[in-house]
């Protein structure tokens, strides 16, 4: 439950502060308050909506790669499907 | 040992290296606890325990914040879940999760409006859309989760709704680390401490473990080579008589952790006791919401009165998060509860140490 999951941004932050990111083939607006100097393109950890931190291409991979060998992705990506209404 | 390593770690050769360095290190007995579900989860499925040295115990901690939330707060949710007009969201985690008496699931399949987020600002937008229903979000977490919610509340004020609030059951890892420490039915000799947590806090909140009581702590990622790296450290530090906070996980955490992160919690919410299962209630581990913002404090809001809670019966979750008693030593483990059929919290999450050895191991005993 404590775990940041890797995502790259694809998209200008808006006026809240939201910016959108591709995650595990999702896209999905996060928030950005915790990362004020993220830029496009950049990979952060997003945990529950929230980008944590900015962290480098080869650890987002590295992150990901392990994600899914230990069958955490899965469990996660239905999570991110979870928003509830239309 | 070499067959399990194959299967298990991505470079068999590198892992078998860093698990000979252990069992020479292990010179004296060291009981080592891990702290974090997902290492919990991943040594379990890994096999590592079965890659250690008779002198090496391998303890879990209470680092599933779903399992170590008391049956009165799970009990203060479900109470106001009850009340009319409100939306009750909450991770999915949270929906199994047994109280005294009944579940938000349960809850659910009885007309009560609980939705489950992945984001606490998904429950912000459900207030935004609705605005006649009272939206309360259940928080709960550790310090990962913590400033998420706290910002939400932030850009709550900020958009100035009066129907949305907050129900706190966060609580913050280092000090209960240190309650753990000084219980004298548990040893614990070193700590593998969570990795995506302290991206959060960084190092220095663990340093009086290691300065105060001379027990120290690896921060470790959750990649089985990781975690056998942090046990190797671990080891040479008990081994050469040093006690101090180590990071095996350099790759993200930095000793100052997210400024930004620790900037909201700090502006939101402040330190109060908070009720750990098994372990009880310890002072300052808890995070309270500000008077600044009582408005979106769901337990200022609701001054409900759930009925007294109770304990399951057998159920040993408290002793097995405070690393006493292992899952198997409970005479409900694999027989009245499993995963379908979960007595307490440590079998319904997904993380809880009873769950991980009932799942990925011969039952914990393999
Ligand atoms: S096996 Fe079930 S009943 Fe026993 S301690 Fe674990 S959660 Fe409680």
């Amino acid at each position: 439950m404590c775990l940041g999951i890797p995502a790259r941004i694809v998209g200008e932050p808006n006026e809240n502060g939201m910016a959108q990111v591709e995650i595990l083939g999702v896209t999905r607006w996060v928030s950005t308050h915790m990362v004020p100097d993220a830029k496009v393109g950049d990979h952060v950890l997003v945990h529950a909506g929230f980008a944590l931190e900015v962290i480098s291409e080869q650890f987002a991979l590295e992150t990901l790669e392990l994600l899914r060998e230990a069958g955490i992705v899965e469990d996660e990506a239905s999570a991110l499907e979870a928003e509830p209404t239309p | 040992m070499s067959a399990d390593l194959s299967a298990a770690f991505r470079d068999p050769a590198l892992a078998d290296g860093v698990v000979r360095r252990i069992h020479a290190a292990a010179t004296r007995p060291m009981k080592i606890m891990e702290v974090c579900g997902t290492h919990t989860m991943s040594i379990a499925k890994n096999g590592i325990r079965g890659l250690m040295p008779q002198a090496i115990t391998l303890l879990s901690g209470p680092g599933c914040p779903v399992c170590v939330t008391g049956n009165a707060d799970i009990d203060l949710a479900i109470e106001i879940a009850r009340q009319p007009g409100v939306v009750l969201a909450t991770f999915g985690d949270m929906m199994k999760v047994p109280g005294s008496y009944s579940s938000l699931a349960r809850e659910k399949a009885d007309g009560r409006d609980v939705r489950v987020v992945y984001s606490p600002l998904d429950a912000l937008s459900i207030a935004e859309r609705e605005p006649d229903r009272e939206v309360v979000f259940l928080g709960v977490g550790f310090e990962t989760t913590a400033p998420t919610i706290a910002i939400t509340v932030q850009e709550a004020a900020r958009r100035g709704l009066g129907n949305f609030s907050v129900l706190s059951l966060h609580k913050t890892v280092p000090i209960a680390l240190e309650a753990l420490v000084n219980d004298p039915s548990v040893e614990i000799d070193g700590f593998i401490l969570p990795g995506h947590v302290s991206v959060v806090i960084g190092t220095r909140p663990y340093e009086p473990l290691a300065s105060r009581y001379g027990v120290p702590g690896v921060i470790t990622g959750f990649e089985p080579l990781d975690i056998l790296q942090g046990i190797l450290m671990l080891a040479e530090q008990l081994r050469d008589g040093r006690a101090a906070i180590e990071v095996a996980y350099t790759r993200a955490v930095s000793p100052e952790g997210n400024p930004h992160a620790i900037a909201a919690i700090a502006d939101v919410f402040e330190p109060a006791d908070a009720e750990w299962r098994g372990i009880g209630v310890i002072p300052g581990t808890g995070l309270s919401i500000r008077t600044r913002y009582a408005a979106f404090d769901a337990a200022k809001r609701f001054p409900v009165q759930p009925p007294e809670p109770r304990q399951p019966k057998g159920c040993q979750c408290g002793d097995v998060l405070r690393g006493a008693v292992l899952p198997y030593d409970c005479k409900l483990f694999g027989t009245g509860c499993t995963p379908e059929h979960p007595i307490g919290p440590c079998m319904v999450s997904s993380e809880g140490s009873c769950a991980a050895y009932y799942r990925y191991t011969d039952h914990g005993r393999g």
